[in-house]
């Protein structure tokens, strides 16, 4: 069975809040760079179905020629393969022309089974994955929790919605993406970092895969930093702690938020 | 042309941030010069009666015994049949779990533009904006489209939730034309986690624990409940407490857990790491409860009071007992 680990390079969760709206805007972002966290939990499901089924595991991100480091990372943590899909010369695309990208990798490695994080840390979509599926014509489902079984060609898996568990069964090929309930992604090996060190990614430029510049069907405009919060915080002093308590309480039902 | 809604349900019955949409919904219609269409997705019809009250043009009752139960490839099929039938130019749906990857699903399928957990939408020369928060709530962004269809899915508590009126609009009825062979999904169990407390994404009020309840994080935590009872709230945690096994992970709130906007948020034992603050920072009111002044959540918060969760927590719980008559 040949599982594809779709993975994205994303800023470090520490360092956002320092990415401004022109690193946005110019996609030139001035920040650690790691493997997307959610992706983590898609790297090392694919590497525990290793030890369950006869896996072959290969991860492909799209993005600059420096997402090849996200890819070291899912080779050290001791996925079989890595491919790159470069997107450096594409201008003006949208998260379906990121899906038919990778669509079209995922197509090439003809892969059984996609796992990807539920969503990034910088766009917050969780919608790629989904144009994957769509492109390929692929049963999909989303924050699964637990993969309970592969056999005759269905997958069988655990997931969380809003208030409900559901168990859900799909024929393969398949795309699913994985929550933070499903694992705990190991740390790279010493011997994993060297061997991913020195692996050679295969690189190909988005062009090849038939995407095209300007096929977007949205734009980001008018980006732009939040509001900060400004708030001049009140310290609560009194006696005793029940003085304290009475007078919070005296300050939240002025503010009327009770 | 038309707004169309997806009017989610779930074992509880209407899932009311779709209401919240619903209520946008007709303001954007308006804007746009046409009419509101909530679809309502089941074996039976018998959840229009319920949004009726909530303003649409339209119920529009898509029914069949492949809709009983949620599957995706089945609700987007269904939700397709509507953007054709009521010639939807806008199709909104709240950003559960559920309205976010059928809302992708359906917007891929159509090539339509897609903007996922928007927290604002507006009309700007006869065209849809939404606004979306990226990085993780660190930068907000204007999405426009280009395509004919514009999909957005709209994150819990963004808009009010409108109050219910006289029943109006018509209840239309739509056959999916879908068969069991056409559905690639089983659903083989659908087991309720609801245990009656409020979720996260829908509380207003929100009484969070964090490292703070290390010494003993058993009873740090049902005093958190306690309070949490007292005043209605959900019970949230940074990821330290998660991480520690403290809690379990669906009470987490930041940046790899969930994003809330509650009127009031109760920070009790939380330093307020960023990843934390870009999950909460934008609650209404927040109070910080921690022995430590020098505690960044406090930078972020309107009240604080320094001191131990420990004695703070049932002092806070026992007067607004008091102040609240329970």
């Amino acid at each position: 069975m040949k599982v594809v680990v779709l993975v994205k390079q994303t800023p470090d969760t520490a360092e956002l809040p320092k990415v401004s709206a022109e690193d946005v805007r110019s996609g030139k972002i001035k920040a650690t760079m790691v493997i997307n966290p959610w992706d983590e939990f898609a790297v090392e499901e694919a590497i525990l179905l290793g030890d369950r089924y006869d896996v072959e595991s290969v991860a492909i991100s799209m993005g600059s020629p420096d997402a090849v480091d996200a890819l070291k990372h899912a080779l050290a943590m001791g996925v079989g393969g890595a491919a790159l899909i470069d997107s450096s010369a594409l201008s003006g695309g949208d998260l379906w022309t990121t899906a038919a990208a990778l669509a079209a990798a995922v197509k090439a490695q003809g892969a059984d089974l996609v796992l990807t994080g539920k969503q990034s840390v910088d766009d917050n979509s969780g919608a790629v994955y989904a144009g994957v599926a769509a492109q390929l014509g692929w049963p999909m489902v989303s924050a699964v929790t637990k993969i309970v079984d592969i056999s005759n060609g269905q997958i069988t898996v655990e997931r969380m919605v809003e208030g409900a568990q559901e168990t859900i069964s799909v024929p393969l090929p398949a795309v699913i993406s994985v929550g933070k309930e499903i694992n705990e992604p190991r740390y790279p090996s010493f011997m994993g970092i060297r061997k991913a060190s020195k692996a050679v990614i295969p690189s190909t430029p988005a062009a090849e895969l038939g995407i095209a510049s300007g096929s977007g069907k949205t734009q980001w405009t008018n980006i732009r930093k939040p509001e900060e919060r400004k708030t001049k915080c009140v310290i609560i002093e009194g006696a005793t702690v029940e003085e304290k308590a009475a007078k919070l309480v005296d300050a939240l039902l002025a503010e009327k938020v009770i | 042309m038309s707004v169309l809604v997806w009017i989610e349900q779930n074992q509880n019955g209407v899932v009311p941030n779709s209401f919240e949409v619903l209520g946008k919904a007709r303001e954007i219609a308006a804007a746009l010069g046409t009419q509101t269409v909530a679809a309502v997705l089941g074996d039976n019809a018998s959840a229009a009666e319920s949004v009726r009250p909530y303003g649409p043009d339209v119920v529009l009752a898509i029914t069949g015994p492949v809709l009983a139960n949620y599957r995706l490839s089945a609700y987007t099929a269904a939700l397709r049949k509507a953007v054709e039938a009521v010639g939807a130019t806008v199709v909104l749906t709240a950003a559960t779990v559920r309205g976010r990857e059928v809302a992708a699903m359906l917007a891929s399928q159509l090539d339509a533009g897609y903007a996922p957990d928007a927290i604002d939408l507006r009309v700007e020369n006869g065209r849809l904006v939404a606004v979306r928060s990226v990085y993780s709530n660190n930068i907000l962004a204007d999405v426009t489209f280009n395509s004919p269809v514009q999909v957005v899915s709209v994150r819990p508590r963004s808009f009010p939730m409108p109050e219910p009126g006289a029943p109006g609009g018509e209840v239309r009825t739509l056959d999916p034309g879908l068969s069991e062979n056409d559905v690639k999904e089983k659903v083989l169990e659908v087991k309720s986690t609801d245990t009656g407390e409020i979720s996260l994404t829908d509380a207003s009020i929100i009484v969070s624990g964090g490292r703070g309840v290390a010494q003993d994080p058993a009873k740090g935590f049902a005093l958190v409940a306690e309070l949490a009872s007292v005043l209605g709230a959900a019970v949230g945690a940074s990821r330290a407490a998660v991480d520690a096994g403290y809690i379990p992970y669906k009470h987490q709130v930041g940046q790899t857990g969930k994003t809330v906007k509650p009127d009031l948020y109760i920070a009790a034992g939380i330093s307020g790491a960023i990843q934390h603050l870009a999950g909460m920072g934008g609650s209404k009111v927040i109070v910080a409860i921690n022995k430590d002044p020098e505690a960044p959540i406090f930078e972020k918060a309107n009240y604080g009071i320094v001191g131990d969760l420990f004695q703070v927590l049932p002092a806070l719980t026992a007067e607004f007992k008091k102040r609240l008559g329970k």
